[in-house]
């Protein structure tokens, strides 16, 4: 239970209404549910210590030159994958929503073939469509054998990428659905076009349901680059199962694998939170405090809790 | 006096629901026109009418001799392309019931908005005019304020200055203080006053008789979608000669 306690930070306290002084309900339940999950936790951590992974290969290949590359190219085609995810969701949106019946039908028939199939599938259908397509040609520009044009790095992105635009396509149509209308008319009755109106007015405000939800598909997207490694494309997770069949510790590999992607997870989502605190403008009277703001106020607040007053950090 | 807005037979229909049946009026130019009546009379449609921010039907729908939406050549008519009448709208400011500020810009951003974008006015330029109006409507103060962090009639005072800044012939108030905190309600019929006072014509659906009284030049009672008494305020709202007219304004008077 909670006391209120007065706010006004006085020197004296004020001579008001008494205080309640209570002794607080005794949770046995919690103090026993924290026991059993730290004894599990203890126990999980011990059998991995007893196991049989030789845990100083870790350190030794972290930051070998092939996983380096691996990292790399991960980075690489999450960034490349998600940017075609997002002009391409933007662009799937905006048909979808448009007056046209034949560009929203196109639109809902790509959304509906993308999210309907795994992506690991339309990867190796990507990569098998030499037997559709013996050759690719762009008339005088480009003409080649399939299996020539459809390198793996190729086939990654476009797997990848076009599977990602149908998800941000709904997310997208989500951001532009939560604008309230008045404020596209507020923008027409002031003599803006469409387009303005869009790019000025509807998409700034969108952002803010829709960035939230792409920070996920980011953190989704690196993930999900591993399965590229079906399809021959040495990333992260190829190259530290290749080192592992070599140097004999291909389980250690994994784990060091898995260090890394926490690692850029991690890192992302720390970005993600500074990009929704920025498109948070303007929408509540004071910002959401950052982590370093909050640790700055939980170090206040325990080195004040000693103190009866009790200081409002 | 010419006429800034003139309607003749204008209809309008939503699916199955004739909204608009056949509004006949004129608007001078210079003069403080009100529309009241009950609530679904069509009063806030036949507003919207007047930017195309709705289609007519059928008559006509002249602003300033022009008519809104359709070009005529001959005896057919060409409908008008939304470049087209997005030029026309620049002229026409429009101030809404739910306010419709932009929520991700602070005030003086809001009123330089259309000025910067639609006029290509250098942002210099329309910073120094979108203060000067905020001052007009007695918020110099609050430039740098969120919508969120003013109060509703603050909120439409700027709204009204962004609708200024465009320089409109032709002001359009779609129940301005109908959303507002009764204490609220006078600041923004003072700047309104104000504004009516500086020539510039203004059509306002209200149901602040008060103000219809003391400003309006015109009124027109509606109801069910046809004028039913039109005339000085003064002379309908205290003498009205309909049936309709008279049960309306004993019940908000």
């Amino acid at each position: 239970m909670t006391v209120d306690i007065d706010k006004t930070t006085g020197d004296t306290p004020p001579a008001g209404p008494e205080a309640i002084k209570a002794i607080p309900v005794r949770h046995y339940g919690r103090y026993i549910s924290a026991v059993v999950a730290i004894a599990l936790l203890v126990g999980v951590v011990y059998a991995f210590s007893q196991g049989k992974i030789n845990w100083g290969a870790i350190p030794d290949y972290f930051f070998d030159d092939r996983i380096l590359d691996g990292v790399g190219k991960t980075l690489l085609l999450t960034v490349l994958s998600m940017l075609i995810g997002i002009v391409g969701g933007v662009m799937l949106a905006v048909m979808r929503l448009s007056k046209n019946p034949v560009t929203s039908s196109i639109a809902w028939f790509y959304i509906w073939f993308f999210r309907g199939t795994p992506v690991l599938v339309q990867l190796i259908v990507w990569f098998n469509l030499g037997l559709v397509f013996e050759y690719i040609n762009l008339g005088p520009f480009y003409k080649d054998e399939w299996s020539d044009f459809m390198t793996p790095f190729l086939t990654a992105l476009l797997g990848l990428g076009l599977n990602e635009a149908a998800y941000m396509a709904e997310i997208c149509r989500a951001g532009l659905l939560s604008v309230d209308e008045g404020q596209t008319e507020a923008s027409h009755a002031l003599g803006m076009s469409h387009a303005k109106t869009l790019r000025r007015i509807v998409i700034p405000q969108a952002m803010r349901v829709i960035v939230p939800p792409t920070g996920n598909e980011v953190i989704n997207m690196l993930k999900t680059t591993s399965l590229v490694s079906v399809v021959q494309y040495p990333e992260l997770l190829r190259a530290a199962q290749d080192i592992g069949q070599t140097s004999g510790a291909p389980a250690e590999m994994l784990f060091l694998a898995a260090a890394w992607y926490l690692l850029m997870t991690s890192i992302f989502s720390i970005g993600q939170y500074y990009l929704e605190r920025y498109y948070a403008r303007g929408s509540s009277h004071s910002l959401p405090a950052t982590p370093l703001q909050k640790i700055k106020a939980n170090v206040l607040s325990l080195s004040s809790r000693s103190k009866p007053t009790g200081g409002t950090a | 006096m010419t006429a800034m807005v003139k309607a003749e037979g204008v209809h309008k229909s939503f699916g199955p629901v004739e909204v608009l049946k056949g509004i006949d009026l004129e608007v001078k130019s210079g003069e403080v026109f009100c529309l009241i009546g009950p609530s679904g009379s069509g009063k806030s449609t036949f507003l919207r009418c007047i930017n195309h921010l709705e289609k007519i039907n059928a008559g006509r729908l002249y602003v300033d001799g022009e008519l809104v939406g359709y070009r005529q050549k001959g005896d057919k008519l060409y409908e008008l392309k939304d470049s087209e009448v997005a030029v026309k709208r620049r002229d026409i400011g429009m101030v809404f019931q739910r306010f419709n500020l932009f929520p991700h810009m602070t005030a003086v951003e809001n009123v330089m908005e259309a000025p910067v974008q639609v006029k290509g006015v250098s942002r210099g330029q329309a910073r120094q005019r979108a203060l000067e109006l905020l001052d007009r409507v007695g918020l110099a103060d609050k430039a740098g304020s969120y919508p969120s962090q003013l109060s509703g009639g603050q909120q439409q005072r700027v709204a009204i200055a962004r609708a200024l800044a465009m320089d409109p012939k032709l002001m359009l108030f779609d129940e301005p203080t109908s959303a507002l905190d009764p204490e609220l309600v006078g600041d923004v019929l003072d700047v309104m006053r104000d504004l009516a006072e500086s020539g510039m014509t203004m059509i306002v659906v209200t149901h602040e008789m008060g103000f219809a009284r003391e400003v309006g030049d015109s009124l027109v009672f509606m109801d069910g979608g046809v004028v039913v008494e039109s005339g000085h305020p003064r002379e309908v709202l205290t003498n009205p000669q309909h049936e309709r007219t008279k049960s309306f304004l004993s019940k908000v008077l």
